[in-house]
């Protein structure tokens, strides 16, 4: 992914390239206004594209307000800001665990989800009657944030907290294979869970209606100011620990919120809108590509690109091939990774 | 052991046995089974098989196949099936050797059967073909597919009636559309197969017998036989009836829009049971009953939670 090593104490940029600074006069205020602008077009472009494609439904007739109001506003809106969660926690985790490489799932919170839905799944089968609408609902998103939870602690737990990042990322993988394989084992003794599982392991944003929306805006407005609140931690930490601990940092408490904030975040977009991949590990390059900013402003920007790669993604899987749909993580890898290897190419190392 | 006497005659023509012995075998098989036809069979792969005589011992990796090999009275010559197969009540106790894409290779091998009935797209093919294993790959999506596929096993088998056993399915859906009430005819309707949500079209086996019973499906054959839909375009289609799995029929409420629809207005939901859910999505002899089990949705006999 970079041209440098990302051994612990280089001041490391994680970067894809050495300019430093802004680039092509792109500062990153103007991004930030770029990303804003182009997120407002495709939420308009969101609630314009139906099950007929492009079709945009201006009429004051009852139904028509129906489909804008309650399906595709929620939606457009519920896939920005779960892009946009994917984002900040992809952005918080390369920070704090200093490698380009990391994204918001490495703390095991992915699989453990998936491994908390196919469980109530498998509880909801053996029970129908149980299983009322709302609880239902409230139930797959229940237990794929506490999932997501439950894994980020037995990950904590094996790494003995938070001081240790090569520990915790070393433990994050290790947990998140083990729950994968609980969740394939759960689907082998109940396979009928199976295709309910498959549209939560390929991500959908197909079924976002206001309150998970609500909801996902709740997470964003209290992750992001926290994590923002500790951006100069992250930038103490780009120099290495002994730098971070010498300017009076404090790593302990810092790295506990983080954490806090990165299982937080990834739980709630992964419990609304499933394993979308790529989002969180690419949002934090594709600014980077363009500005170099410090991480107070390279969050906010992370969160912005990660919610218009998702929008795009949803906009286009509904357009593309109206009214059938195409599985939205498919098209977040084909966007942010096609972007991504064009800036590759056109930057000689 | 009895070693398999066979003759594999794929498009690129050629025989291959599996050993030299197989072919000694199959020589004097061919002499003592005086009289006995040699049948070809083409699968829907392409794939000639020619078994020198009627398989005693046959594997099924299919719910519809092993259904179809029952119904038409070589129930007993089964000697394993796939994870999913459960009915007729006999073949629950035979050994079940994996699924469509998980098939216990080593398992179904030691159960040395004549011929393997598989899906057209079964992984498991080309690896038992390569073992000296006769595949037969059947591709069944439609009712036309359906028919064609008792006539191939029948010859396969050797057995007769296929033809009859057929139009016995035919005379039970007829039967079906007769129970159709007048009034519920032109009826729109939507199948849900699974959460995604993936619905049945005009195209799959589901839409053509709603089409049969008079019904109209709001998801049109060109979408392919089961699409994945944007949820908004079953809004805009607003059905008069839903037919859905009962563990994902609670749900249909809280979807986003989907309490407008006429269906959920009216309480015409019709939940299906798991085993209900079993004869209506297998293309099999049990079609009368799926027929059957879709009429009573249509004429309100049957009802989901409200």
């Amino acid at each position: 992914m970079t041209a440098r090593g990302t051994d612990p104490g280089s001041p490391s940029p994680l970067s894809l390239s050495r300019g430093e600074g802004a680039r092509g006069g792109l500062t990153s205020g103007g991004l930030g206004l770029l990303l804003v602008a182009a997120t407002l077009l495709l939420l308009a472009l969101g609630t314009a594209v139906g099950s007929l494609g492009w079709e945009p439904l201006w009429s004051q007739a009852e139904a028509a307000s129906t489909i804008v109001w309650d399906i595709r506003l929620p939606r457009s809106l519920g896939a920005w800001l779960a892009g946009a969660l994917l984002g900040l926690a992809g952005a918080v985790a390369q920070g704090l665990f200093r490698n380009p490489l990391a994204d918001p799932y490495l703390m095991g919170s992915a699989t453990g989800a998936a491994f908390g839905v196919a469980v109530l799944l498998v509880a909801m089968g053996a029970s129908p009657g149980a299983a009322s609408g709302w609880a239902a609902q409230f139930g797959l998103a229940g237990a794929g944030f506490a999932g997501a939870v439950l894994a980020v602690l037995v990950t904590l737990g094996l790494a003995r907290g938070v001081q240790h990042t090569l520990r915790l990322l070393l433990a994050g993988v290790i947990v998140g294979v083990v729950f994968g394989a609980l969740a394939a084992l759960v689907m082998f003794w109940a396979p009928e869970v199976m295709r309910a599982m498959q549209a939560f392991l390929l991500g959908t944003t197909a079924f976002l209606g206001w309150d998970g929306t609500g909801l996902l805006a709740l997470v964003l407005a209290l992750v992001l100011p926290l994590v923002v609140a500790w951006s100069p931690a992250l930038d103490a930490l780009a120099l290495g620990e002994a730098t971070a601990l010498s300017l009076g940092i404090p790593l302990r408490s810092v790295r506990v919120l983080l954490v806090a904030g990165i299982a937080l975040a990834t739980g709630a977009a992964v419990a609304q809108v499933g394993l979308i991949a790529f989002v969180g590990l690419v949002a934090p390059h594709l600014v980077r590509a363009a500005v170099r900013p410090t991480h107070r402003g390279l969050l906010p920007l992370a969160a912005l690109s990660g919610g218009l790669l998702l929008l795009a993604a949803d906009v286009l899987s509904r357009w593309l091939l109206a009214p059938r749909e195409l599985p939205v993580g498919v098209l977040t890898a084909l966007l942010g990774g096609a972007y991504l290897l064009w800036l590759m190419h056109r930057r000689p190392p | 052991m009895r070693p398999p006497a066979i003759g594999l005659a794929h498009r690129t023509g050629g025989w291959c046995v599996g050993r030299p012995a197989a072919r000694w075998t199959a020589w004097l098989l061919l002499v003592l089974a005086a009289g006995a036809q040699a049948l070809p069979v083409t699968d829907d792969r392409g794939v000639t098989v020619d078994l020198r005589e009627a398989p005693r011992r046959i594997v099924t990796l299919l719910p519809s196949l092993t259904e179809t090999v029952c119904a038409l009275g070589a129930c007993e010559r089964l000697v394993g099936v796939d994870d999913w197969s459960n009915w007729p009540e006999p073949v629950r106790t035979l050994p079940h050797v994996g699924g469509l894409d998980d098939a216990q290779v080593e398992r179904l091998v030691a159960l040395r059967p004549d011929v393997v009935l598989v899906g057209a797209t079964a992984r498991a093919a080309a690896r038992l073909e390569r073992l000296g294993i006769p595949v037969v790959g059947l591709d069944i999506k439609t009712l036309a597919d359906a028919r064609r596929v008792f006539d191939t096993v029948g010859r396969l088998l050797q057995v007769p009636g296929a033809e009859k056993a057929w139009q016995l399915v035919e005379a039970g859906v007829e039967a079906a559309v007769r129970s159709v009430p007048a009034a519920a005819r032109g009826t729109s309707v939507y199948f849900e197969v699974s959460a995604g949500p993936y619905a049945a079209s005009e195209s799959s086996h589901i839409g053509e017998l709603l089409t049969r019973l008079g019904a109209t499906n709001v998801v049109p054959a060109r979408l392919g036989s089961v699409p994945k839909l944007n949820p908004e375009f079953v809004v805009r289609a607003d059905p008069q009836l839903i037919l859905i799995a009962d563990r994902d029929a609670p749900s249909l409420a809280t979807r986003p829009g989907w309490s407008r629809i006429r269906a959920l207005r009216d309480g015409r939901v019709c939940a299906l049971s798991a085993a209900q859910g079993d004869v209506v999505v297998r293309p099999g002899p049990r079609l009368a009953e799926a027929a059957q089990v879709l009429a009573d949705c249509l004429a309100g006999r049957l009802k989901g939670p409200r």
